[in-house]
């Protein structure tokens, strides 16, 4: 598999600032030269069309490669059971979701844990000002392990990054899971749907993934709560 | 299947649960990032007077004889040139330091350490020296202003790497550093290519443009 190649950075080594700088030389006497020469008006156009030259070869550079890859999982359970990790933040303590879990505990015995990422504001993540998110997550975990023991499920349960695929891959590697079930708030309403979290995680992990859609406030309201938004591997 | 259910022991009762540090911003980074954020400022609010003046405003660069003062304005381009010569040749020794260093020639190391340090030395004296000379001053005019304040800014910023360069260089030459050891002189080298990169800023925009 090819290394993934970094983002250009010129504050990441001497080397690398070394380069930028006679980037930089290059830029500015292609500048003047061109003022000189052809004048202001000529200057300009070389200042643009160098601007944009750059911009553009930095798009490209640093664009990630597709698809991302997929993390290996480690199988860690006994032989048969049915390792089982379950992603859920808001929804975490959902109907649906509990639903979910116990159909896909019913034919075989399972182990299964439950991450909820600290969903944190991009101000406190940079101010690295995690600790009310994890409080809150912690919370909606606790609540949501003991409505499983009462449904009769045997899980345990962790706080996760705030990245829902970093807080999968960290689970990952500790925890061999034969299935990831991932819940959501419905379209539209769900952050992680727009941001592509679901299919991002298809993509990257190499685990069957469930993804159920939990609507909180139809299940407040005593509406059908079950809907699963599709299976796949 | 058992009907229990439990937690991971994080203890939580009396602080928050125990950070994941996977995806956390670093300390240092976050702190070179408000580094870079308040010089980019810095130069920024200089860079923007410097736009008024000149192209808002339409005042001449350097600016016109004033009977008042009793002095024209000329700027020192070609030894601004030749002193911009000395800082760029100065990133390239310092370059050879590091290189020298990563394949363990120590003698490289000081050698280029020492250039580097003289350059810089040679070019804040020769701009210490030029502004004795200049025949303007800075409260004369909104250009003299500009003048002093964007490239003493700089010379100030040159200081403050010669001083770095003065540590790594004293620290060379006492034994330090190793083809695997040389964070010391890679930040200070780091730093001095963007001081030369500002300076093709300053010396572009202030002298030639």
């Amino acid at each position: 598999m090819p290394a993934a190649r970094r983002p250009w950075n010129p504050f990441r080594s001497e080397a690398e600032a070394y380069r930028f700088l006679i980037v930089v030389a290059a830029y500015f006497a292609a500048i003047v030269v061109a003022s000189v020469v052809g004048g202001r008006w000529a200057g300009l156009a070389v200042f643009i069309v160098l601007s944009a030259a750059g911009a553009a070869w930095l798009l490209v550079r640093d664009r990630p490669p597709a698809p991302e890859p997929q993390v290996p999982v480690r199988q860690t359970g006994a032989a048969g059971e049915k390792r089982i990790l379950v992603v859920a933040n808001e929804t975490v303590a959902g109907r649906a979701l509990h639903e979910a879990i116990l159909q896909a505990i019913a034919a075989e015995p399972a182990e299964v844990l439950v991450v909820c990422p600290a969903l944190n504001s991009p101000l406190r993540h940079w101010t690295s000002d995690e600790d009310a998110a994890r409080e809150r997550a912690q919370r909606r975990l606790d609540s949501s392990l003991a409505r499983l023991s009462e449904a009769g499920i045997e899980a345990r349960g962790e706080i996760g990054d705030g990245d829902p695929l970093q807080a999968m891959e960290d689970a990952l590697r500790t925890f061999g899971a034969s299935q990831i079930v991932i819940s959501t708030h419905p379209e539209g309403r769900s952050n992680w749907l727009e941001r592509g979290v679901v299919a991002s995680a298809r993509e990257r992990f190499a685990v069957p993934i469930t993804h159920v859609v939990v609507d909180l406030e139809a299940e407040s309201a005593g509406a059908p709560v079950a809907e699963r938004a599709g299976d796949r591997t | 299947m058992s009907a229990h259910a439990h937690a991971d022991a994080h203890g939580h009762a009396d602080h928050p649960p125990v950070a994941n540090a996977s995806s956390r911003v670093n300390a240092s980074v976050l702190g070179m990032f408000l580094f870079i954020a308040s010089e980019v400022m810095l130069f920024g609010s200089f860079f923007t007077a410097y736009f008024f003046v000149r192209v808002v405003n339409g005042y001449p660069w350097p600016a016109k004889f004033d009977p008042n003062l009793g002095h024209s304005f000329h700027l020192p381009v070609f030894v601004a040139g030749l002193n911009s010569a000395i800082l760029l040749t100065s990133s390239a020794t310092m370059h050879w330091a590091l290189t020298s260093i990563k394949r363990g020639n120590r003698t490289g190391l000081k050698a280029g350490l020492v250039l580097t340090f003289l350059m810089g030395a040679t070019f804040l004296g020769t701009q210490i020296a030029e502004y004795s000379r200049i025949g303007f001053a800075p409260h004369d005019n909104a250009f003299a202003t500009i003048f002093f304040c964007l490239t003493g800014l700089h010379g100030a910023h040159v200081f403050v790497g010669l001083t770095l360069l003065g540590f790594a260089t004293t620290r060379a030459f006492r034994g330090h550093f190793s083809a695997e050891h040389h964070h010391g002189v890679e930040i200070p080298g780091i730093y001095w290519h963007f001081v030369d990169v500002m300076w093709i800023v300053v010396y572009t925009t202030v002298y030639i443009l």
